[in-house]
């Protein structure tokens, strides 16, 4: 295939990529958008094979399969509550890939002037630590490990040493195209993705993970600059853009910067918080009295958070909600950008148990409403709605914007106990009169409320 | 291509990326992540094109490795995200996908 064509090609696969998030813009669209994405991915898998012609093309159509019938079975079979992990995962493969094919390259003997083999390290150290990072997360979210901060002692200094150390081979793979400094430098920037996502607590990963979403994306558009191949470059970028935005949204979601999230824990540990319950009294009622409050309002905002997801009481909700309106209840979502590990965790959730995408609100459009709503139903959900962030200045989450639930007339929280949530502050919400307690996990009160709200 | 012409796509696409991605309904965040980041998978592309050639065992094997790896995060990205926003739907429309 002459080079125009698959330049020409290549230009077509881009341009379905654009189309792919354009789609995104709306749920009606997108879905023929991302198919529009996966024909220019294949589009640009044939040109390559046509342009290049491998010479052991069996073995690299044997690879393919085996990716595509993993990356098929694992999407299949993952749950709507564990998209999280997946897409940490995900993101994590694709930064290895980058990493590697820039490794490769350069182990190919292929050497070209300052400025590649900058790039090439560059693609080196930003995949590798997509890679471990990703790795890192996914175990997190999975609990294989503990979900709080996670530092030792002196591991500022250890931090520091690695970042001295990467530099220090970065500039030997720059300058003198030393394919064992690449090795080096991949083996540091393992252990700095590590460093990087270790002291990050549970309610912080939405951040780490469209962080880890930017970096495999500018690992791409690197590679590409490496190879001299501009799909890569514009495909990366765009998954580069992305990331970016969405890291840029969540941390204004949290009212903090970025590097206060990451490097918070670092500074102080103010971010560690407490995990001990406290005795305070508050108010708790079974299903049956929450269910009078909820069955004769007229309007009922929910606030669901990663309680639902843990629980998967998604459908249990779904549920809930149907009862209500039966009654003519009014029910919406309220959802916080932070609620759940990643951005649009909740949104995903909801709409798997086929709550409709309308009635889930952003928290600028649904805070007004909470002053003419009868009850606020917090579903697993601690820290978007904690007051604190409006008035205590010491507080770890002072300043991040929250869903007013205070101002409905009713609160009640669904909660497994009283254990502080993931930023481990007190909610003095709990204790407030007009709060009500309904302990338990969260799919087996919102089952236990269906049936009390229709035996009413 | 030389490194100017790489630069100057690099830059139109990053403009194009930020106009495109900032008219994304939140609704959809997810979708986007795990969209986008199917589309980082494209990397593929680069795997087979350096794994087409190498004269060294060692570095093809690697390559290997490269792309199934990318392959995963291509074909597994795409499929998950298909699977989401077939979930989603507007109020009245009262198609309900059976239950898992």
């Amino acid at each position: 295939m002459s080079e125009n064509w698959t330049a020409l090609l290549y230009l077509v696969a881009a341009v379905c990529f654009i189309f792919a998030l354009k789609g995104l813009s709306s749920p009606s669209t997108a879905r023929v958008g991302n198919l529009v994405g996966a024909a220019g991915a294949l589009v640009a898998v044939l040109v390559v094979f046509a342009a290049e012609r491998p010479d052991r093309l069996v073995w690299i159509l044997v690879a393919i399969a085996v990716g595509g019938a993993i990356g098929t079975l694992a999407a299949r079979r993952v749950a709507m509550t564990a998209m999280p992990q997946m897409v940490a995962l995900f993101n994590g493969v694709g930064g290895a890939a980058g990493a590697l094919v820039a490794l490769l390259e350069l182990a190919e003997g292929t050497s070209g002037d300052l400025a590649h083999l900058a790039v090439t390290a560059f693609t080196v150290l930003i995949g590798s630590i997509t890679f471990s990072g990703s790795v890192l997360t996914f175990g997190k979210l999975q609990e294989l490990v503990t979900g709080r901060p996670i530092l030792f002692p002196g591991m500022r200094w250890v931090a520091l040493a690695t970042v001295a150390g990467t530099l220090a081979a970065g500039v030997w793979v720059a300058v003198d195209g030393e394919v064992l400094g690449a090795v080096l430098l991949a083996v540091l920037t393992l252990a700095l993705g590590l460093l990087l996502v270790l002291p990050v607590g549970g309610a912080d990963v939405p951040i780490v993970i469209s962080l880890l979403n930017a970096f495999s994306g500018i690992t791409v558009a690197a590679s590409g600059y490496v190879l001299s191949n501009t799909l890569l470059i514009v495909a990366g970028t765009l998954v580069g853009a992305s990331g970016t935005l969405l890291t840029k949204m969540m941390a204004d979601a949290m009212g903090r910067s970025l590097v206060n999230i990451l490097f918070g824990a670092f500074a102080g540990g103010s971010t560690l918080g407490s995990t001990t319950e406290s005795d305070r009294p508050v108010r708790s009622a079974g299903p049956q009295d929450v269910a009078i409050l909820l069955g004769y309002a007229r309007k009922v905002i929910v606030a669901p958070g990663y309680g639902l997801a843990v629980a998967q009481a998604q459908h249990a909700m779904r549920d809930l909600t149907d009862e209500l309106e039966k009654r003519g209840i009014e029910v919406t979502f309220a959802i916080h950008p932070v609620a759940g590990r990643m951005p649009g965790h909740m949104n995903v959730l909801l709409a798997e148990a086929d709550v409709p995408y309308d009635k889930l609100k952003e928290m600028t459009e649904i805070n007004p409403e909470f002053r003419t709503t009868d009850v606020a139903l917090v579903v697993g959900a601690n820290d978007v709605v904690n007051p604190a962030a409006h008035s205590a200045p010491g507080s770890p989450i002072y300043g991040m914007p929250i869903l007013e639930v205070a101002h409905a007339d009713a609160v009640v929280f669904l909660k497994r106990s009283m254990r502080p949530g993931f930023a481990g502050i007190e909610n003095e919400l709990l204790y407030d009169a007009k709060t009500t307690l309904l302990f338990g996990d969260a799919k087996e009160s919102l089952s236990k409320l269906v049936a009390a709200v229709k035996a009413l | 291509m030389d490194g100017i012409a790489l630069l100057t796509v690099f830059v139109l696409a990053v403009f194009v990326g930020y106009e495109v991605i900032s008219k994304v309904s939140s609704t959809l965040h997810t979708p986007l992540m795990s969209g986008s980041n199917a589309i980082s998978g494209i990397v593929l592309v680069g795997t087979i094109a350096v794994a087409a050639h190498t004269e060294s065992t060692a570095i093809f094997v690697l390559e290997l490795v490269a792309i199934v790896l990318a392959t995963v995060n291509l074909v597994g990205g795409f499929v998950v995200t298909d699977r989401m926003l077939r979930m989603f739907r507007a109020r009245g429309r009262k198609e309900r996908e059976p239950r898992a």
